[in-house]
């Protein structure tokens, strides 16, 4: 076949192009159409939650409630509770601990001065979030609604996603293995229900809240209280607010 | 499971007590930095004109290609889903490190070492596909690619094409190791990773381990092949050894003084895990015998001009000792990165299964697979100059 370098050029321009253009067009053909949620609008919410570790006891419903409508493996978890125990003199090197992530509650074991107190964690739904920026395939993405999801039938198992949470929220499913985190109940969430830790807390220590609500409380709440993001220094975007959050939290 | 927990000193978030990177993982950037290291060796004759370490030209290329077949493995053993692996070619996500290392890793592969390997041996695979008979013949003639013109004029173009590549090879190399140091220094979540020297340690820590690794693997096949060690060729290997050396480890030292001096908020925590964990592999290992002896031998080396055998000796000892350092130095940024809480409260350790898949026998085996491919490349396309071969 005789062909000059400009035609070689131009076919084989057209040959890289089309294929990928194809390629393209298999992806959405592969990834059908989503999962229809009646009368939920991806576009009309931007999920973030409050707590009061104030009003938080420590009492483990909460992990024990994410265990059970997530299926969460013993061992690992989703949401867990921390508790903090500060003497005057240590303001920077706090004793803390998290027996079975708090599941169980905790062993009154300080009797003596300093003050303790717990401290709820989840992934904070980050809206620049480090673990969506590292996964090599896009597995983890933020979805429109402002939630930090994994897609389990794609991700590869490299746990780059894990190194980069500067939290500590997600682990490795040791039954699925593919990576694994809070997903703010997003099954209950866009049913219209709260999260399974949030309708389980017995102090609302923990409340959803929607951002883009104008009518959501957390409006009120955030003009009128002081309130923290973990790590601010990590500049991720994280919509889990803390109320008076302590110094000393990690 | 049970006797593999690992103890646990102060607080861990919950999910942090396993660690996620194995031992594979301390092998990946362990490998890729012999791949960068070997390659610049190479490079030194090519594009430098070094004439010194031109024994050892073919065998660093090979050495690389080894090493560099081999460097997704440690990877694909460790992922969740290596089934899935694919995927970072169809459809990488271009915000993540690890993806676009996917695409550097085919560049240097296929346009940088296989093209420049190729073009270095066409001559001799065409002269190979006629000399040879049986399964051999069939072989050499499929590896020249149909081209067996060996006119003058031809081998100018294979000349001046190699030397093209050698130059786009070098950017390519750095490209290739500092990118591996990227993927770690650039995870902000971890400060003992998150530093942008990271990537330039990385680059010269890769030198210095490829070019010791050649300088052993030039040793030790002159011996077995039973030929005289060329000592100017040593002698000058080593002395760009001790240059990259001193690089690396002022750069490494840069890096643990701005550190003390800054003194924020982590320093404690990694302090005191470089003081306990990480001291028998950070400070033994890695700084006092895997980096300070062998500079300090090398050095010698410049001022005291021993007898052949004892410099031989002296290469081999020093050559031996580098690499562990850099083996600890991958090991101590690897693993000591997972074994304190991102909280600065506590810290984990890291039990090594044994037969398992991220164990200790698979690393062993993916260690010495390179050297087997070597061999098998050398068997194939002997790198050793034409009258040595003859012998």
């Amino acid at each position: 076949m005789d062909m000059t370098r400009r035609e070689l050029l131009v076919k084989s321009g057209k040959f890289i192009l089309l294929t990928s253009a194809a390629a393209i067009a298999w992806d959405h053909v592969l990834a059908g159409t989503p999962e229809a949620s009646p009368n939920y609008d991806m576009t009309k919410h931007w999920w973030a939650m409050l707590i009061d570790p104030g009003k938080c006891i420590g009492c483990g419903n909460c992990v024990r409630a994410c265990e059970a409508e997530n299926d969460v493996p013993p061992g690992y978890f989703r949401t867990w509770i921390e508790r903090y125990h500060i003497d005057d003199y240590h303001l920077e090197h706090p004793l803390v601990d998290s027996p079975n992530g708090g599941h169980d509650g905790f062993p009154d074991i300080y009797k003596d001065g300093g003050k303790t107190f717990f401290i709820p964690k989840l992934c904070n739904q980050c809206a620049d979030s480090p673990c969506v920026q590292v996964c090599p395939v896009g597995a983890t993405f933020v979805t429109p609604d402002g939630v930090v999801l994994v897609d389990e039938k794609y991700c590869l198992g490299c746990r780059y996603c894990i190194q980069a949470c500067p939290y500590g929220c997600r682990f490795l499913n040791p039954k699925k293995n593919t990576a694994d985190k809070c997903t703010l109940c997003y099954h209950r969430i866009t049913q219209g229900l709260t999260t399974a830790c949030c309708e389980a807390c017995p102090t609302q220590a923990r409340v959803l809240a929607d951002l883009k609500n104008p009518k959501d409380p957390i409006h009120e709440f955030l003009r009128t209280h002081s309130v923290q993001v973990l790590k601010p220094h990590m500049a991720t975007g994280a919509k889990v607010f803390y109320k008076d959050l302590d110094g000393s939290v990690r | 499971m049970g006797p593999l927990l690992p103890a646990v000193q102060g607080y861990m978030y919950p999910n942090e007590i396993e660690l996620q990177w194995s031992i594979l993982i301390v092998l990946y950037p362990f490998i890729t930095g012999l791949v960068a290291g070997a390659f610049i060796l190479a490079s030194l004759e090519r594009v430098f004109k070094v004439e010194e370490v031109k024994p050892t030209y073919r065998l660093a290329l090979l050495t690389a290609l080894a090493f560099l077949l081999v460097a997704p493995l440690p990877l694909q053993l460790h992922l969740g889903h290596p089934e899935r692996s694919f995927e970072m070619y169809l459809t990488p996500h271009r915000s993540s490190a690890m993806a676009m290392f996917g695409f550097v890793y085919l560049w240097y592969l296929t346009v940088v070492l296989l093209m420049e390997i190729w073009l270095d041996f066409r001559k001799d695979i065409v002269v190979r596909a006629e000399l040879s008979r049986g399964v051999a013949r069939w072989i050499y003639r499929v590896l020249t690619l149909g081209s067996r013109n060996l006119s003058p004029a031809a081998l100018r173009v294979d000349d001046k094409v190699g030397y093209f590549i050698t130059l786009i090879g070098i950017p390519s190399a750095f490209l290739l190791h500092g990118y591996v140091g990227f993927i770690f220094g650039s995870v902000k979540a971890n400060p003992w990773w998150s530093s942008p020297l990271m990537p330039v340690v990385f680059i010269f820590s890769a030198m210095v381990s490829g070019i010791a690794a050649v300088l052993l693997l030039y040793m030790l096949t002159s011996k077995l092949r039973r030929t005289p060690i060329d000592m100017r060729c040593v002698d000058t290997i080593a002395r760009y050894l001790l240059y990259a050396f001193v690089i690396d480890f002022s750069l490494e030292m840069l890096d643990l003084v701005q550190r003390i001096y800054e003194a924020d908020e982590s320093l404690r925590a990694l302090d005191f895990m470089v003081h306990t964990r990480l001291y028998f592999s950070q400070v033994i290992l890695q700084i006092f015998l895997g980096t300070l002896l062998p500079i300090a031998l090398l050095g010698l080396m410049q001022l005291w001009k021993l007898r052949d055998g004892a410099r031989k000796a002296v290469y081999a000892v020093a050559g031996s000792l580098t690499l562990v350092g850099i083996f600890a130095m991958r090991w101590n940024v690897v693993i000591g990165g997972q074994l304190f809480s991102k909280s600065f409260l506590g810290y984990t350790s890291y039990k090594m299964a044994f037969a398992t898949r991220e164990g200790l026998l698979t690393a062993i085996v993916l260690t010495l697979l390179p050297l087997v491919i070597l061999y098998g490349l050398v068997k194939l396309l002997p790198p050793w100059p034409k009258r040595e071969a003859a012998v």
